[in-house]
Parts: C-alpha cells; sequence; structure tokens
C-alpha cells in the first residue's frame, strides 16, 4: 500500500509573463483518493497541475505536499513521493518499453549507483499492473495509443509514488481506450490507496471515474466536492457557458451531463423551421 | 504488494467487461515478469558492451596501424620499443615524435568532437544541432586563425581564446534562436548563418597571413593533423580528463531528458542545471578539439548517428559517439595521407564523407517535419 500524502494548495498564484493564469486558489486534494480536475480550454487546468509537481514556480502561495512546500524539497526526494505524468512526453526513437519504464526509477538512483534488483522488482510490476509485460522488448513508436498510453503509465508507476498527477491522460484515445486507462488508474487507487489527481476533458467520465470533482473557471475555483453535489446544470452554464440536463447514469449511478445545444432539444430532433434543410446543403 | 489487471480466461468465463467496475485480482505473476524485465535488460546491455568493445578494440587497431605505417614501414617491435622509451635509430624520430603525437590528437581530437556533437544532438532533439553546423567550431576556428595571424599568439593561449569564443557562439546562437524557449530548427538555421559570417572571418584572416603562416593557418578552415605535436596532444587530454567524466555523470539525467523537460522534472531532474553544465562540457571539448587540430569537418556531427546506427536504443551514445569519432579521425587521416597521390589535410576527407550525410538529412527533414 502507498502511504496517504496531504496535498493541499495554498493562496496559489502562478502567471506567465503578465497574464495570471491561477489567482489566489486554495484547493485540498483528499488523500487515498480520486481527483478529477475539469474546465473550459485555458482555464488554467494544466497549469494547475504543473505547479503541483512544481514545473512552474508559483508567483505568491505555494502548494503544500505533508505540511511542506514542494518548491523547496530536493527535486529527487519530491519525486519519489509525486510523479506526473505530462500531457505529450516524448519516447526517444527505437527505445523499448522496459527501457522506457526503466527510466522512471531515476529518483531511486544516484549518480554512479549500478541497477538494482528492487528496479527490476519496481519495472516487473509496473508493467505487471498495466498489463503490458508481453510488449517488454517491443519498440515504443511501433505500439497502438491504448498501448503506449499503458506504457507511460507504467513508467509512472515505476517511480513508485504514493501521489500520481495526470494531465489528460486519455486524450488522443478512442472510448474504449479512455475507459481502460481509467479502469487501470481506479484499480491502483483501489488496490494500492494510490492518491490519484487528474486533468480530465470529459465531464462524465470525470463524473464517474473520480471520488471527488474539482471544477476550475479561470483560474478559479467553482465548485469542489463529490461529482453529484459539482455536476448541475448551474455548474456546466457557469463553467462551460452551455445550457444541459444532468441525469443518472444508468451505468454507474453517477451524474450525466447532457448538453443541449441549439438543435436536437425536442424529442423528434426537428430541424430549425425557418432554415429548410435543402438550403443548408447547397452552402 | 501488487496489483494485477486480469484479463478473463478466454475459456473459463467471459464476463462482460462494465466500465468503472473493477476487473477480479488474480494472484500475481510478477516472477515471471521480473525475468522477462531481467533478460531484456540483459540482452540489451549484451549487445551494447559487445559493439563498445568491437570499436574500442577497432581504435587500437588503427592507432597501431597509424604508427607503423609512413613513408617508412616500422613493425610492431619498434613501435613498442621506442614507446617503452628505448632508442631505436630511425624510429625514435619518426614514430616518438612524429607519428605518435599525431596518433594520439586524432584519437582525442575524435573523441572530443564525437563527445560535445552527440550531446548536442541528444539534448536538442535534432541530428543537425551538431556543434559544427551551428557554429561552434567555426567559431573557435576563427577565433584561433585571428589570434595566430594578427596577434601572434600561439600554443595554449590559442586554446583558451578558441574555448572562450566557442562558449560565446554558443550563448550568442542560444540567445538570437531564443523566443519564449528555443526550437531545434529555429536554433540550426540561426547557428547555420553564424557559422558562415563566422568562415568569412576566417578567409579574412588567412588571406593576410603571410605566406610562412598559410600553411599554419589554413588548418583552420578544414582541420588537420600536420605537424601535431604533444603540445597539442596535452591540453586536449587534460580537457578529455575534466570535461569527458563531468559529462559522463550527466547519462542518467541526459537520459531522463530524453523523454521530455516535463517529464524529466517530474522525475527529479534538474533541467536546466543538467542542460547547462553538459552545454558547458560539450562547449569545452569540442573547443579544444578545434585549438589543437581545427574544425575537422563533420566529426561531430556524424559520430552521434553512425553510434546511433550501430548501437541501436541501448542507453546512452556518449561512449559509442566517442569511440565512432576517433576512429573516423584515425581512418580519415591514414586515407588523407596515404589514399590519394597527394597528402590532404584530414579534414578535406571527413568533409567528403559528412556532406552527403547532411545534404541527407535536410531532405529527409524537409519530408517529414516540413519545417524547414
Amino acid at each position: 500500500m502507498t502511504r496517504d500524502r496531504a496535498l493541499t494548495v495554498e493562496n496559489l498564484t502562478v502567471g506567465y509573463h503578465e497574464r495570471m493564469v491561477i489567482d489566489g486558489l486554495d484547493l485540498a486534494i483528499p488523500p487515498g483518493k480520486i481527483t478529477a480536475i475539469v474546465g473550459a480550454n485555458a482555464c488554467g487546468k494544466s497549469t494547475l497541475l504543473r505547479s503541483m509537481s512544481r514545473l512552474l514556480s508559483p508567483r505568491g502561495g505555494q502548494v503544500l505536499l505533508d505540511g511542506k512546500a514542494v518548491h523547496r524539497m530536493p527535486a529527487k526526494e519530491l519525486a519519489r513521493q509525486l510523479g506526473l505524468l505530462p500531457q505529450s512526453p516524448i519516447a526517444p526513437e527505437g527505445i523499448t518499453v522496459a527501457d522506457l519504464v526503466g527510466r522512471g526509477r531515476h529518483p531511486h538512483q544516484r549518480i554512479l549507483s549500478r541497477w538494482t534488483s528492487a528496479d527490476n522488482e519496481a519495472v516487473a510490476d509496473a508493467l505487471t499492473v498495466t498489463d503490458t509485460v508481453e510488449l517488454a522488448d517491443r519498440p515504443v513508436d511501433e505500439l497502438s495509443g491504448g498501448q503506449r498510453q499503458r506504457v507511460w503509465i507504467a513508467m509512472a508507476l515505476a517511480q513508485r509514488t504514493d501521489v500520481l498527477l495526470l494531465d489528460e491522460p486519455t486524450t488522443f484515445l478512442d472510448v474504449s481506450h479512455q475507459v481502460e486507462v481509467l479502469d487501470l488508474l481506479t484499480d491502483l487507487n483501489t488496490a494500492r490507496g494510490t492518491t490519484i489527481v487528474m486533468v480530465l476533458h470529459d465531464l462524465n467520465l470525470a463524473a464517474r471515474y473520480s471520488d471527488h470533482l474539482i471544477a476550475l473557471g479561470e483560474g478559479a475555483l467553482h465548485a469542489a466536492g463529490t461529482p453529484s453535489e459539482v455536476l448541475t446544470p448551474a455548474l456546466v452554464e457557469a463553467v462551460f457557458g452551455l445550457a444541459s440536463q444532468v441525469i443518472v447514469d444508468p451505468v454507474s449511478g453517477t451524474p450525466l451531463m447532457v448538453p443541449k445545444g441549439r438543435h436536437h432539444s425536442g424529442r423528434s430532433a426537428a430541424p430549425r423551421p425557418d432554415v429548410p434543410i435543402s438550403h443548408l446543403a447547397e452552402r | 504488494m501488487s496489483i494485477v489487471r486480469t484479463r478473463p480466461h478466454e475459456s473459463a468465463e467471459s464476463s462482460p467487461h462494465r466500465a468503472g467496475e473493477l476487473t477480479p485480482l488474480r494472484t500475481p505473476d510478477l516472477r515471471a515478469a521480473v525475468t522477462t524485465v531481467t533478460s531484456a535488460r540483459t540482452a540489451r546491455l549484451r549487445r551494447r558492451r559487445i559493439v563498445i568493445a568491437v570499436l574500442a578494440a577497432l581504435v587500437v587497431a588503427l592507432f597501431a596501424t597509424s604508427l607503423m605505417v609512413g613513408r617508412t614501414f616500422y613493425p610492431p617491435a619498434d613501435v613498442l620499443a621506442v614507446i617503452a622509451g628505448h632508442d631505436v635509430p630511425g624510429a625514435s624520430f619518426t614514430v616518438g615524435t612524429l607519428r605518435l603525437p599525431r596518433a594520439c590528437v586524432a584519437v582525442l581530437t575524435g573523441a572530443c568532437f564525437g563527445l560535445g556533437g552527440v550531446t548536442f544532438q541528444t539534448m536538442l532533439r535534432n541530428p543537425l544541432a551538431s556543434p559544427d553546423v551551428i557554429g561552434i567550431t567555426s567559431g573557435a576556428g576563427a577565433a584561433a586563425a585571428v589570434a595566430i595571424v594578427f596577434f601572434s599568439l600561439g600554443g595554449f593561449a590559442v586554446s583558451v581564446v578558441a574555448v572562450l569564443a566557442g562558449v560565446a557562439v554558443a550563448m550568442a546562437v542560444y540567445l538570437l534562436a531564443y523566443r519564449g524557449g528555443v526550437a531545434g530548427t529555429r536554433l540550426v538555421l540561426v547557428g547555420i548563418g553564424v557559422a558562415a559570417m563566422l568562415n568569412s572571418v576566417t578567409y579574412y584572416a588567412l588571406d593576410k597571413a603571410p605566406q610562412w603562416e598559410l600553411q599554419e593557418a589554413m588548418r583552420w578552415l578544414s582541420g588537420s593533423l600536420n605537424g601535431a605535436s604533444w603540445k597539442d596532444a596535452l591540453p586536449l587530454a587534460l580537457a578529455m580528463v575534466v570535461l569527458g567524466p563531468l559529462l559522463l555523470a550527466q547519462v542518467r539525467n541526459l537520459g531522463a531528458l530524453q523523454l521530455g523537460d516535463d517529464t524529466a522534472a517530474a522525475l527529479g531532474v534538474r533541467t536546466e542545471r543538467t542542460r547547462i553544465v553538459a552545454i558547458l562540457a560539450a562547449v569545452g571539448l569540442i573547443t579544444f578539439a578545434t585549438a589543437a587540430a581545427g574544425p575537422i569537418a563533420f566529426v561531430a556531427f556524424l559520430s552521434g548517428p553512425i553510434a546511433a546506427r550501430i548501437v541501436g536504443p541501448r542507453g546512452s551514445m556518449l561512449i559509442p559517439a566517442a569511440l565512432v569519432g576517433s576512429l573516423l579521425v584515425l581512418v580519415a587521416d591514414l586515407a588523407a595521407q596515404f589514399a590519394f597521390g597527394t597528402k590532404f589535410p584530414v579534414g578535406v576527407v571527413t568533409g567528403v564523407l559528412g556532406a552527403p550525410y547532411l545534404v541527407y538529412l535536410i531532405i529527409r527533414t524537409n519530408r517529414t517535419g516540413g519545417v524547414l
């Protein structure tokens, strides 16, 4: 089992140049749970994740891990407790799966230390968990999108951290692979108690797969709580500017957001009466 | 401790996979996975060690050959006697004073160029971003030519000037290409422009050089081992002893940096510090080599990609590239001296080898990246 770590954000302000992307944000990530962060494009989701793993330095405020400011912790010590899978990591040409996953051991190694059996075990375990043992010898660039994402998650797992942050782990994946990746993260959380924080685009998958849902808008906190508390038509309107209806997901019992849009609002899905379809087709 | 996602046994059960539901846990077959991982790693490393051993053996063999052959052939016994410090008539001067320092400078410059080149290429993730393409060797060469022709400097002073100029050019190219981050392609284009400017400085210096210094100053255009002496080899050896380990200590950090800056930082790498240490060490190696033998064309540019082809994706390219660099310079120098009717500077031969590869890479970048 992994240890529960308290990850909190205090009055965090982060910006690029003159623009403040996040302004005075306070957050607490529940330990041992899955937290999903949602919000419109460019609302500061990735920026928040990058600041939590200290890829960005805050202009003000701080991020605390067990009460210690992450920006003042030694780099490798932090990397043994908190891992991050960025949105588009780069696989060097021709690198094999086992080699790539092995690079996740970096924070546990010193400059000239030898590769140990503990390293081998951590890599083997990460491959087993992600169901990629058979791919160990294959070059990463020959894998399918879903396989590749599982391999990257394996690399983050080989790092053996108690907290794992993931920046849009399901982007570029088709829907079955999205579900596969999220199932894997749920397994990991249930069996090991790993605290997971992920940025997700899909509101409904976020609601289904998270214990705690955080909605950001314009760099500020809109709502945080259980998915049923957070995902309401009012919130969707406020964060995304979209009219919607929220029903109960028949599979999981979690809230399911159904967007309204300008069309298809009646049961019969009639086209707008004032524009004949034939006219649209000609354009 | 570990969990396993079980795939339902194909025959036994075929429970419909429902999203959100936990797949049943199976006793993990971790030991088998450890065996797979361990043997994959062993196989990868074995292949790598064999290639490195073969390359090292080839370097030794060519080093020995270049001591034996020449206008007069000396058998291995004579060569060994000279190296052991015995006085062998004829051989003592030819081998001890002419061939031995030349061969040492060849091995060392090759290794320096190889290490420096592959460091840049890996860090910028672009084979075109080699120090001899982006103007660093041109800068060191131009500074050395100016120092010799206009300021009558010599020896160690020339090395210092070349090193400083190389570092200055590296910084200038970086700053000129900087726009909220450095993209590989922009850096390469800026570097090619800077290299062209600096080469014209070298031409100007050569034009003003007195006849008797022309031969010496020609070295700064294409690189040459003619007249290489212990005076050239010593600073090189020193640079290698100091900067080589400094660079090799960064191997793991550089390996993580290959996965992208964000991933590396998440793995606990101080990305900026790693980059600065690696760039300074690489520029140091390149410029010391340039000060000793001139900008031997394309050795820095070719070594890394050749090493990568031979070794495959099996760990760091630093040592293989250093060995390939040494081999390239040794072979090219032997060819330059003996393969043609007249003797050429070594850089002419490496230039002939490197130019087609440069063209090939640019064409390939054009097809795939479409950025240039």
